[in-house]
């Protein structure tokens, strides 16, 4: 079944066209990746499937459900990891964890173990009562990830999930996204890291302008067009390229 | 929108609130206290009576007015607009099923429930200082909550409109200070020329003054006007904060 089936999908920002007549299907299970240069419409195509803004056009489902129905199920089921931090500064680690539970009708009683679990699975077990202003990017980002599994999300949607971080760390998190894989858990993230795309998805749409330049996966890139995935980038959104040098 | 989900978010802010209050709630009697001391007995050793009250006990409920006034205005303005803009809290809702409806109704409710917190305290405080005649207006409470949503209305629909933090400074200046000097706390309108009353007809805290003074000087019935303008006010403002928020928030 697909998880997600977009359709001639259109967003328009005032004149601004920032994701124009693309299609795609994501399948359960599938990781799959959006690449591209900023303002390439990746950040939009994403927030589009979490039902954060409404497509200008076309027809999106997620899990068979259309994006411009009932948005309240179909985000109970997904976890979003975002690309800015939007934790709660005030409160503690643990505390993000059981008052965002709650968004989703989780009750304390089970909001508290899961939270302890996931606190264990992203190595902030020590943190707990931390504030989140004492804690580390490196933390931050962890943190988001574990608050985006909270829900027991069958979609997990990773907007750059480790810019910014140490390579240690960057790791961590794939060590964590593949595990998430194995567990079928589906994922759609973006990234400009060509390594990451590479280890973690299993199709990458290279976007351009808005555009879905092409769907498929790693390897059979670096088949056709030869060299890594870094070399197709490159060679797929180099007309971009060289107009901004211009 | 549903209660459920709206509630939701007014837990969220409550959580956060019983973390930070000890700094805050403090520092908001401060003010209300100050104008007491400084107008009540320093103007009030002039001007001994206002229409045969003290002239203290005269401004008491009107103090309790206007701090139930600022406490939600400067919760549902700088508060909504850090929460929305700088600490990204509306991202972070609007990723699960809390939608945009729900989490206004929510940042409504909560700026409605410090009016009621506020009122509350405020009132505690004065019946001990002696200056509240009637134990009645503890009736007065749930119309707090009334016309806390009407200032968490119009604070909320600032923060829609806002272009940055800095501008709540004219939303403070133009719109609440003269509300405060100018909606019967200090002084009976009526030794000001009769537009001065006209305008004052649409001042929220006008009516809210009106009801906290005949509540806490027994007479219920001289507010019943004052508490239907609150009732009706509340329901014609509703539509905008929702509108104007989802304008600002949904792209």
């Amino acid at each position: 079944m697909d998880i997600v089936h977009a359709r001639g999908l259109v967003k328009d920002y005032g004149a601004l066209r920032a994701v124009d007549n693309i299609d795609f299907k994501i399948s359960k299970g599938e990781c799959f990746g959006f690449l591209g240069p900023n303002g390439a419409g990746k950040t939009t195509a994403m927030g589009i499937i979490y039902c954060f803004m409404l497509p200008t056009s076309g027809e999106v489902k997620v899990f068979g459900i259309n994006v411009r129905g009932n948005s309240a199920e179909i985000k109970s089921k997904i976890g979003v990891m975002p690309q800015e931090n939007n934790l709660d500064p005030d409160l503690t680690v643990f505390e993000n964890l059981i008052v965002y539970a709650r968004y989703f009708d989780i009750p304390k009683r089970d909001s508290s173990p899961r939270a302890w679990e996931l606190l264990d699975f992203v190595g902030l077990k020590e943190k707990a009562h931390v504030r989140i202003r004492d804690l580390s990017g490196g933390m931050k980002r962890s943190l988001l990830l574990a608050r985006a599994l909270i829900n027991n999300p069958e979609l997990l949607i990773l907007d750059e999930p480790t810019t910014g971080l140490d390579p240690r760390s960057r790791h961590s998190v794939w060590d964590k996204l593949n595990y998430l894989k194995s567990k079928k858990t589906t994922l759609i993230l973006t990234t400009h890291y060509m390594e990451e795309a590479e280890k973690l998805c299993d199709r990458v749409a290279i976007m351009n302008s808005g555009k879905i330049v092409i769907i498929e996966t790693p390897s059979r890139l670096m088949n056709i067009h030869g060299g890594n995935l870094e070399d197709v980038y490159l060679k797929l959104t180099g007309a971009r390229l060289s107009e901004e040098m211009h | 929108m549903k209660i459920k989900k709206a509630f939701r978010v007014w837990q969220r802010n409550f959580t956060v609130y019983t973390k930070l209050y000890k700094s805050s709630l403090v520092l908001n009697f401060v003010e209300p206290v100050l104008y007491l001391l400084a107008l009540g007995f320093g103007l009030g050793a002039f001007i001994k009576e206002i229409n045969g009250v003290p002239y203290i006990n005269f401004i008491a409920p009107g103090i309790i007015a206007s701090s139930t006034m600022f406490a939600t205005a400067s919760e549902c303005s700088y508060g909504t607009y850090v929460r929305m803009t700088y600490q990204k809290t509306f991202d972070a809702i609007l990723a699960t099923p809390v939608n945009i409806d729900d989490l206004v109704a929510g940042e409504l409710m909560w700026g409605a429930a410090k009016s009621v917190l506020y009122g509350t305290i405020i009132m505690i405080v004065l019946f001990m200082f002696g200056l509240i005649e009637s134990p009645l207006l503890i009736l007065a409470i749930p119309v707090l909550f009334v016309s806390g949503l009407i200032f968490a209305e119009i604070s909320v629909i600032a923060a829609a409109l806002v272009p940055g933090i800095d501008s709540f400074s004219y939303f403070f200046t133009i719109l609440l200070t003269p509300m405060f000097l100018f909606s019967g706390i200090f002084f009976p309108l009526d030794v000001l020329p009769p537009v001065a009353s006209k305008i004052a007809f649409f001042s929220p805290l006008y009516h809210l003054v009106n009801i906290c003074r005949s509540f806490s000087s027994g007479s219920l019935h001289l507010a019943i006007w004052d508490i239907v303008w609150i009732l009706a006010v509340v329901v014609l403002l509703a539509p905008f904060p929702f509108r104007l928020m989802r304008r600002r928030i949904i792209k």
